[in-house]
């Protein structure tokens, strides 16, 4: 005989119900700590350095080979983790700035315009293929002379900068395909003038375009990350690059301006400040030169209450916190719906205590060296601005070395769209977190600000990412991801973080004429 | 028997999509070969320029959002408009050029199979020049082309009509508003033209047309904060220098157009590539993975 089992409930009054939820212990959330011990104290694993040798002077880099500049005068450059002095770079002045220019055009009139797009693109690629050789070294130097963690140079700048060599490599005798129904030319010669924070990144992002669609480069790299364009510089002659193709000038922001005005240049591509930018478009204005800027920004990070939660605090970490913040694509003001506010401020709250800073040679850390003294100081004083202006600081508790440039990873909340911090690229390990309501509130918040360069949209609804892409003002738009770059995918912005794309098929109109 | 008097058109501004005088109350005589007077037109101030900003920039949101579709029949009624009104425009051209009344029509016909070129152009151009990028990670990532906003257009000063047709085409089949600058000698044509886009189903504020004295107005469009973008056709190396200048303010876009009165006849002056000036290239990123 069957017995019916009789299915058991327990039901559960709705009163009860809410008391059962009411009686959980809720830490507040000043009081809660991870405690894991010792757990956290890691043996150091620094990359070894021993090997590469970094000359105690460099030279300009003109007309393949490498020569002292025309003022005799070098100046130091150090390791911003440890202050100490690695070389003496060469201080460019205006004669040696002609002096690449002409051997600039020299190589483009008499070779580099001659060649066939077949043979100029072999060329470069034999180039990535030596970078790939040589990725180790020249991740450990960019390490050494930018401050960047070596988790970060070994994993991310060396690869895409080997790769941005080997894409552009393969435009080179594709260009009509480029371009449709026109024959693209190139322009002549192309000054370029790039920043601090990517030193052999921007380097490759300039010039494997422009020597690929046929022009011939005059590159000035900061004053405080000379070294690897000057190692790179070796790579063009052990790749046999002819002479004056690449032309490397290093010094000052003066010698960027030599570089700016000069009469015989056809285009100048500058990464940077917006304010430099500016600058620069007034030198240019009426000279018939060819212009691309690429500058700064204030990127929105939106976080809608149906995000992948734990995915998300991953992507605003990486987002500000990659390269110490010194990206122009940062995602420096996060905006996180209100109703999942309190969750997501624990968990960064918790997450950034688990950032490792130190030194940067140092396999496990997370946050390096701040690049140079000026940019510290820019950090320290919109953070205090921030305090003063009525947000709250959170920072982790964490002894920082005492020679070198630090900057803990940190967060202000209680921003509100007029404190400076939420306007002002702070470019630094500073995320100024805000909250919205609706939709159309966060587009609106993400889009007040005159810089247009990225923004992150972090949600698991499908039709609500497209929207939002759509609504965003922004040359790169991450859906549920943060900070990826690759050569095949064009990067730029809007408004005033400028006009021009580097990367992808369109990258390339840059560096063409298209007549 | 008395002669019938004629009731004499004035030619205003088109802001907004209506046709105010300039608020500055002020005029100026146009003239035909051998200083005939023709007709009086406004002469456009700065709070007139101010004012058509504000109007294109009302418009935008509208008209960028509008289909690519929709934006290409709206470019082709227009030129069935000025097809239907075509001898307006050439009595216009002919009365204050000089030229013949063939050639003016040589002009205006150029004119509307312009129209009807770029009209097919709205729904293409995102094809040939947008990309899906095949990244080295697992993302999807593509590359589409949105316009860039509000957009200030000066066509040169000849020929009169086929210029401003050529370089505000371009502009506005993206999505973006334009300012047009009529030419400061032959005015007259702009203004009928203007009442032409006004009746084709053209949305007010998606083009503006000013006349008067270009050069006052020059400083004011370098220095205004919500100009997008700048399109010069002028050929004057001055003048746009000092348009160009207007990058160092606001880093709004500056393209120039400097063709000969010729080439404006020609394909040189129906060029797809001039779309890019007036649009901003969007990248977007998202993971692939279950």
């Amino acid at each position: 005989m069957k017995t019916k089992h009789k299915a058991v409930f327990r039901r559960v009054s709705a009163k009860r119900a809410v008391a059962k939820v009411a009686s959980l212990p809720i830490v507040p959330l000043k009081e809660r700590r991870l405690t894991f011990g010792n757990r956290w104290d890691y043996v150091p694993a620094p990359e070894d350095s021993k090997n590469y040798v970094i000359a105690p002077r460099h030279e300009l880099f003109i007309n393949g080979r490498f020569v002292p500049p025309s003022t005799g005068k070098h100046f130091d450059s150090s390791n911003p983790a440890n202050e100490e002095k690695l070389t003496e770079i060469a201080l460019g002045g205006e004669q040696d700035v002609d002096r690449a220019v002409k051997a600039a055009r020299r190589a483009y009139e008499r070779v580099w315009s001659k060649m066939s797009g077949r043979e100029r693109g072999k060329y470069i690629y034999r180039i990535a293929r030596i970078i790939q050789e040589k990725a180790r070294e020249l991740a450990v130097l960019e390490t050494m002379d930018g401050g960047k963690p070596i988790k970060e140079t070994r994993d991310v700048d060396l690869p895409i900068v080997a790769a941005h060599f080997f894409y552009h490599a393969g435009w080179a005798d594709k260009l009509r395909y480029a371009f449709p129904g026109r024959n693209p030319r190139p322009l002549g010669v192309a000054g370029q003038i790039i920043p601090w924070n990517f030193p052999l990144l921007m380097a490759a992002w300039k010039i494997a375009p422009a020597i690929a669609c046929g022009n011939t480069v005059v590159i000035k790299p900061s004053k405080t990350t000379s070294i690897t364009l000057l190692r790179l510089a070796q790579i063009f002659q052990e790749a046999d690059l002819p002479a004056g193709v690449v032309n490397v000038v290093t010094g000052t922001g003066e010698t960027g301006t030599a570089i700016v005005k000069h009469p015989d240049v056809n285009k100048i591509a500058f990464t940077g400040s917006t304010e430099i930018g500016k600058q620069l478009a007034q030198l240019c204005a009426g000279t018939g030169k060819r212009l691309t800027l690429e500058l700064g920004g204030k990127a929105a990070n939106i976080v809608f209450d149906d995000a992948p939660i734990d995915q998300a605090i991953e992507g605003i970490i990486a987002g500000i916190y990659f390269n110490m913040g010194h990206v122009c694509c940062a995602g420096s003001r996060l905006l996180v719906q209100e109703s999942i506010f309190p969750t997501v401020v624990r968990k960064l709250r918790d997450r950034i205590q688990t950032l490792r800073i130190g030194n940067p040679l140092d396999k496990n850390t997370d946050i390096g060296a701040i690049n140079n003294k000026p940019q510290l100081e820019k950090i320290r004083a919109l953070v205090q601005s921030g305090a003063d202006e009525g947000a709250e600081v959170v920072q982790p508790v964490c002894k920082l070395p005492e020679r070198g440039y630090w900057y803990p990873p940190t967060f202000l909340t209680g921003v509100t769209a007029s404190h400076r911090i939420a306007q002002e690229e702070v470019f630094g390990p500073v995320l100024a977190v805000m909250t919205f309501r609706t939709p159309e509130e966060a587009v609106e918040r993400a889009n007040n600000t005159p810089y247009g360069l990225s923004a992150g949209v972090w949600t698991d609804k499908g039709s609500k990412i497209f929207k939002i892409v759509n609504q965003l003002r922004a040359g790169v738009v991450w859906a549920n991801t943060y900070n990826k770059f690759d050569p095949t995918s064009p990067f730029g912005g809007y408004k005033e973080s400028g006009f021009g794309r580097e990367g992808g098929v369109q990258g390339l109109a840059a560096y063409c004429r298209q007549d | 028997m008395s002669t019938r008097l004629d009731v004499k058109k004035t030619y205003k501004l088109y802001i907004g999509g209506k046709f105010p005088r300039s608020e500055s109350g002020r005029y100026l005589p146009a003239h035909g070969p051998g200083n005939v007077h023709l007709d009086n037109y406004c002469w456009a101030s700065r709070k007139d320029f101010r004012d058509a900003v504000v109007a294109a920039r009302a418009a935008v949101d509208g008209w960028s959002k509008a289909t690519a579709y929709n934006r290409g029949q709206i470019l082709y009624r227009t030129a069935e408009i000025l097809q239907n009104r075509a001898s307006e425009l050439v009595t216009e051209l002919a009365r204050s050029t000089g030229v013949s009344a063939a050639k003016a029509k040589r002009e205006v016909t150029l004119a509307i199979d312009r129209l009807v070129h770029f009209a097919g152009w709205t729904d293409k151009y995102a094809q040939v020049f947008g990309s899906v990028n095949p990244v080295a990670s697992s993302h999807f990532d593509f590359t589409t082309p949105e316009p860039t906003g509000v957009v200030v257009v000066l066509p040169p000063d000849e020929p009169a009509l086929v210029p401003l047709v050529s370089l505000t085409a371009p502009v506005i089949l993206s999505g973006n508003a334009a300012i047009v600058l009529a030419p400061d000698k032959f005015p007259l044509p702009a203004v009928t033209f203007s009442e032409i886009l006004a009746t084709s189903d053209l949305p007010g504020g998606v083009v503006n047309i000013l006349t008067g004295k270009r050069g006052d107005l020059v400083p004011h469009i370098a220095g205004h904060m919500d100009v997008n973008a700048i399109v010069d056709g002028t050929g004057d190396a001055q003048l746009g220098t000092k348009l160009q200048e207007g990058t160092a303010i606001n880093l709004k876009r500056y393209a120039k157009h400097a063709l000969t009165a010729v080439d404006w006849f020609t394909v040189k002056a129906e060029d797809p590539y001039w779309i890019l000036d007036t649009v901003e290239m969007k990248t977007a990123w998202h993971p692939i993975g279950v």
